[in-house]
């Protein structure tokens, strides 16, 4: 039986990946927290690199445009069966998040793994 | 969300004519083109000119502006305030509550015009802002003035001539963060309970809802003195931040989503001040068997009370979104449900016979599309809907997505977490243990349904649930008085309660002997 091959537990498309690059350029590093509950839950929340602060119990679920994208331990256990894709979306960040450009926010999708896929974190 | 239990009637026949959209010729609502903030009584322009483009949700369609404020409006904001907080601080019990019910009396007079703006603004149908958010918004001020008048110190005799006075002292000037899911009833949720224990508030409305609280400010600026609510429109992430992190405010208060309520924590942490956050859940709504034991009116309130996962279109903290059924009833129970579903009335939601209108942004209404995408990755079946309506005409801009059910089980996403939209993950439990161990199976403990006839059932689910509220043969009551908070991650803190006078006060301990005989040490 074949090894399952090892994927990262988060992606950026390439909007996103350009998104990143022209927001480091604007305001220096940033970092994304993965989201859950009301309102804007379930968004990835972009800050300035440093101005939220991450716990030993968050994980890393990746790098994104080389910037750390992280997830509350407890919500990675419910949300490990699926692969993260940041992506842009349309409007303006309703929250405390970083947009993605003008009129831009980052959003993501979501892909189930295969049988045959681990994520790498 | 009723006041009561007596069913609000839908009018079907001779259907109520539909309200004018705020800002067209014979509408009840007056609309500004532009909007600045409310500021020590005042509208004040902005520091730096810059305004935003206000949509309403119905059409997709620009109708104001609001301010862009920036971290200078927050500061004038904070001036004012601490301006008026000491006269405030120390106005009578009295005093205070003719304020609060000053404010319950002119949303009381204005209902009508502040539930239309209150549907054009979030989409939330009218029914729902004329039956629930508005007459739940008065009386919620009407509350917090019955219970600062019955606001009492305690006083204890430590020894003959030893006596510890306890009193309630303001906290000075609070930070409230505003949700965009019910932007009237959760501003009266907040401001409430700060001023009735004497503080001052700077309020920071929701991006996507900035306007109808400033139609309220409109409608109460007469009567409440100047500086004591303050309003600043903006981005999260600029004037939210400027204000959460500001070491002029004495607590912070936040509904939203977790991130975001950690970081409240952690500026509140810097700061060394107390904080609630309100943070969302994943709602259990559980179904016995012995709904279906009679076909009658409590199987009918059972099965609306399925169908209200629907109610503000899903953007709800506490939406039913996760529904267990017992087996035994699942097919039979579930047929007359999704009948219902069927028969929901979506579209303008300004016309009083429509049922759902549409997601507050585009946003949002793309959230819930990937989030039914995910579903049916993960295996679930789709039972109805799934897909955004399209209403055509004016309507066609709108954000509207039809009620949805998916059948599958507790460990997908589509259970793990908030859509904040009308999308139901319905699956089956054996018994009351598989019940409970279903119910508790999430990070969230917001809310939580238990339908059943059994008296002793009930109680003991309710019990076994964590969560901070269990509606009992009932969803989606809020009446002011019974306290509304999250066990888990869904937050810290409670609403709704007069307890909440306590979290917006200090305790002030006068210690007094009035004895005369030295201690005896030096």
């Amino acid at each position: 039986m074949d090894e399952p091959s090892q994927v990262p537990g988060v992606i950026a498309s390439p909007a996103a990946l350009d998104a990143i690059h022209e927001l480091v350029r604007e305001v220096g590093p940033v970092m994304f927290f993965q989201s859950g509950g009301c309102c804007d839950g379930s968004l990835p929340i972009c800050f300035n690199d440093g101005e939220f602060v991450v716990s030993d119990h968050d994980v890393l679920l990746g790098r994104v445009g080389q910037c750390p994208f992280y997830i509350d331990h407890r919500q990675y256990e419910a949300w490990k069966h699926t692969q993260l894709i940041l992506d842009v979306g349309e409007g303006d960040p309703e929250g405390f998040s970083l947009g993605a450009g003008k009129d831009k926010h980052f959003i993501i999708r979501s892909r189930v793994f295969g049988n045959d896929e681990v994520p790498s974190i | 969300m009723t006041l009561t239990e007596e069913p609000t009637t839908a009018t079907s026949a001779a259907s109520p004519e539909v309200f004018i959209a705020p800002g067209r010729p014979g509408s009840l609502v007056q609309v500004k083109p532009r909007y600045d903030n409310f500021i020590g009584g005042e509208w004040i322009a902005p520091v730096k000119g810059q305004y935003m483009a206000n949509v309403s949700p119905v059409n997709g369609q620009p109708f104001c502006e609001v301010a862009r404020s920036t971290a200078e409006d927050v500061e004038l904001a904070l001036d004012a305030a601490h301006a008026a907080k000491d006269a405030w601080g120390e106005s009578s019990l009295a005093d205070r509550a003719a304020v609060l019910n000053a404010i319950a009396d002119a949303i009381e007079a204005n209902l009508e015009m502040l539930a239309v703006a209150e549907t054009w603004e979030n989409g939330k149908p009218v029914r729902e802002t004329l039956a629930a958010d508005l007459p739940l918004a008065v009386d919620h001020f009407r509350y917090f003035a019955g219970a600062t008048r019955s606001l009492e110190g305690r006083s204890t005799e430590i020894d003959k001539d030893t006596v510890a006075y306890h009193f309630h002292e303001p906290l000075g000037v609070v930070g409230q963060i505003i949700p965009f899911n019910f932007p009237l009833l959760m501003a009266a949720w907040k401001i409430a309970p700060a001023l009735a224990a004497g503080n001052c508030t700077v309020l920071k409305p929701a991006s996507p809802t900035p306007w109808s609280i400033l139609k309220l400010a409109e409608v109460i600026q007469d009567v409440v003195p100047p500086g004591v609510v303050n309003i600043v429109t903006g981005p999260g992430g600029e004037i939210g931040k400027a204000l959460a992190s500001s070491p002029r405010i004495a607590k912070i208060g936040f509904t939203g989503e977790t991130t975001t309520g950690r970081l409240i924590m952690q500026y509140a942490a810097q700061n060394l001040i107390p904080s609630t956050v309100e943070l969302g859940g994943k709602s259990p709504n559980i179904f016995f068997a012995d709904v279906m034991d009679q076909d009658d009116e409590y199987l009918d309130k059972a099965i609306e009370g399925l169908v209200l996962y629907a109610f503000n279109k899903g953007e709800v903290c506490t939406c039913p979104s996760r529904a267990l059924i017992q087996e035994s009833i699942y097919d039979r129970f579930m047929e007359r449900c999704l009948a219902r579903i069927a028969a929901i009335r979506q579209g303008n939601p300004l016309d009083p016979s429509t049922m759902i209108g549409p997601q507050v942004s585009v946003q949002q209404m793309e959230k819930i599309a990937s989030y039914v995408e995910i579903g049916s990755q993960e295996g679930a079946t789709c039972l109805i809907g799934g897909k955004r309506a399209h209403l055509g005409g004016e309507l066609e801009g709108g954000y509207y997505y039809e009620p949805t059910v998916l059948k599958g089980h507790n460990a997908m996403r589509v259970f793990q977490e908030e859509i904040f939209g009308p999308v139901l993950a319905v699956t089956t439990f054996t018994d009351e243990a598989d019940a409970v161990r279903l119910a508790n199976d999430t990070l969230y403990g917001l809310g939580a349904g238990v339908w059943t006839r059994n008296g002793n059932l009930a109680y003991r689910m309710g019990r076994a649930i964590k969560a901070g509220r269990v509606w009992t043969n009932c969803y989606h009551l809020y009446p002011a008085g019974a306290a509304f908070g999250g066990y888990k991650i869904s937050g810290v803190g409670r609403e709704n309660h007069q307890m909440m006078l306590e979290h917006y006060s200090q305790t002030k301990n006068l210690l007094v002997s009035y004895g005369t005989k030295p201690l005896g040490f030096f």
